[in-house]
């Protein structure tokens, strides 16, 4: 009796009761429903876009009616070359940078630290105007480069990466040094190989936050040689009022599709990345 | 390696990273600042001091403080929903429940779809008549409403859907902190019979506050930058009515070309975002999360 008894009451605050279950269902379901109702659309006849029947039979051709209707692939393939050229400028950049204020003390270190900390609030999407400004003159205004370039440096990234670096233990250094290694190859064989948890985190928070980027892109982009899918999609959304619901939610799977099949397939290493880049 | 060598490393590590952080964040900032008591209004002339003009017409300007307020309102609502709904996600699957893999897939699936694209889908929702809301709505009785195109809904609408895609984001934070909680936290609880909730109040809350902090900050700043479903679903309309700071902004600098109020508008966003940032380097202990 007594030994059940506190049985029951170890379980109690460990495990979910059948309401706190059923909330979360219910919250689960509310959440998951729009990317189903999607679903659902995209892979039926548009008569059948807002009425359920389970005998409404599956088509593709809302896939292909939307690939043929907006140049869809060159769109991917800007998309993912700017996803690609920001992410392997902001490695590079970026573990310079944080090498440098892990490991060395130099005059005004604090300061440029306090100042790098400063983009962390002021993202470039917010000074679009005067960066616009910026790219005219550098002549790189409509082109996937200047898209990318106030992003190639990141104070998140030189956070993350300096905070790894500090980590390391002072011996694995010296060690290196006693065999003659440079500061460069100390950099390239010992820092960087043992933050790799670090730079997988880092890099799938950024290539979802800018295949997902839109504001920036979409004052830069003015033609389809420049335009990434997120811009590209709600051109072709809002072109013209005759494309159908079945049409648009294909199209709109298409352009969430890589990241939601990564996420799907590597949803562990996601939901980490994400904590890892969380805890500060 | 002589100390001087190794000053001139670490400048030369540092150099590339901060051409680009000076040249596209500290730069513009002060370069905005600059413009907006520089440029004349609607432009046409050559660059001259004009004082506070800029920040005269603001102030009389109806659409800026519809799109403050709106602003300020799409704060209130998004801030404190998406971090209780977030706390509670991550409670929920932080413990042994049914299909706590597929919770916490579900809960987070927002986060990694483009804003661009999920407004699409909400669209939908939305559409009177067809929408799945309203065919909801419709079924108990209650009239199709214009969610969208009504003034007074609008606004609201464009919120919920802003708390649904953050949501799932905070929850990963809080995750990831009441992981790091202690078991013998609970452990103790459990001896001395405590409630669910009041473990949750005494214990786990309190524990929690540098990330609520955390979250708090980021909830700021994303109620000043979360824009892109405006685009998509209101274009700010109708009247103004979701109309916020940072699509007015856009509209002005880019559609109306007026540099100088833009400018203008730009500062205040700036100044939004000093407070968050002072208020993240007050509140937060900088020993424990900067070192």
């Amino acid at each position: 009796m007594n030994f059940s008894d506190s049985k029951d009451r170890s379980h109690r605050l460990n495990n979910a009761g059948w309401l706190t279950t059923l909330g979360a269902w219910v919250l689960a379901i509310a959440w998951v429903l729009p990317l189903f109702y999607a679903l659902w659309a995209a892979f039926h006849p548009a008569q059948y876009a807002t009425s359920f029947s389970l005998t409404a039979p599956l088509t593709l051709e809302n896939f292909s009616a939307a690939w043929q209707a907006a140049p869809f692939p060159r769109y991917f393939f800007n998309t993912i070359v700017l996803v690609l050229m920001i992410l392997v400028m902001q490695l590079v950049l970026c573990t310079l940078a944080a090498y440098a204020f892990a490991r060395y003390t130099f005059f005004g270190s604090s300061v440029l630290f306090s100042l790098m900390l400063v983009q962390l609030m002021v993202m470039p999407e917010i000074l679009i105007v005067r960066n616009y400004q910026t790219l005219s003159s550098l002549g790189f205004v409509d082109t996937l480069f200047g898209i990318g370039l106030p992003y190639f440096a990141s104070a998140f990234a030189i956070f993350l990466l300096r905070q790894t670096f500090k980590t390391i233990p002072k011996e694995l250094v010296e060690a290196a040094q006693m065999e003659g290694a440079s500061t460069l190859q100390i950099l390239r064989h010992v820092y960087i190989p043992l933050a790799k948890p670090t730079y997988l985190a880092f890099s799938l928070v950024s290539i979802s936050h800018h295949w997902n980027n839109f504001l920036w892109p979409l004052v830069v982009s003015n033609s389809q040689e420049s335009r990434p899918l997120t811009v590209g999609l709600q051109v072709f959304s809002s072109a013209d009022q005759g494309i159908d619901w079945s049409i648009i939610s294909a199209a709109t799977l298409l352009t969430a599709a890589p990241l939601l099949f990564g996420f799907l397939i590597f949803q562990r290493q996601f939901v980490q990345s994400f904590m890892r880049a969380g805890i500060k | 390696m002589t100390p001087t060598s190794s000053h001139v490393q670490a400048y030369l590590l540092l150099l590339p990273a901060f051409v680009f952080l000076v040249g596209f964040t500290h730069y513009p900032a002060i370069g905005t600042l600059i413009d907006s008591v520089m440029l004349a209004l609607r432009g046409g002339r050559a660059p001259a001091f004009v004082g506070l003009d800029n920040y005269q017409a603001m102030i009389q300007d109806p659409v800026f403080w519809k799109s403050a307020t709106n602003n300020l309102w799409f704060a209130l609502a998004t801030i404190p929903a998406s971090m209780a709904i977030s706390i509670v996600m991550a409670l929920w699957v932080n413990e042994k429940i049914a299909g706590r893999q597929f919770l916490r897939m579900s809960y987070f699936l927002p986060t990694v779809m483009p804003m661009i694209a999920v407004a699409n889908i909400w669209i939908f929702f939305y559409t009177p008549d067809y929408g799945l809301i309203n065919q909801v709505l419709q079924l108990v009785g209650i009239k199709s409403q214009n969610f969208l195109g009504d003034p007074n809904l609008a606004l609201m609408s464009v919120t919920i859907v802003a708390i649904w895609k953050e949501a799932g984001f905070f929850m990963i934070f809080y995750l990831a902190a009441l992981q790091t909680l202690s078991p013998s936290f609970r452990e103790a609880a459990q001896i001395e019979g405590a409630s669910r909730w009041y473990f949750f109040w005494r214990i786990q809350w309190p524990l929690l506050m540098p990330t609520t902090i955390f979250v708090l900050v980021n909830a700021l700043i994303n109620s000043v930058r979360m824009v892109d479903h405006i685009f998509v679903m209101t274009n700010g309309g109708p009247n103004n009515a979701s109309s916020l700071l940072l699509f007015y902004l856009y509209e002005v600098g880019f559609k109306f070309w007026d540099r100088g109020y833009a400018s203008t508008l730009t500062v205040v966003l700036l100044a939004i975002l000093a407070i968050a940032g002072l208020m993240q380097f007050f509140l937060l202990d900088r020993k424990t999360h900067y070192r």
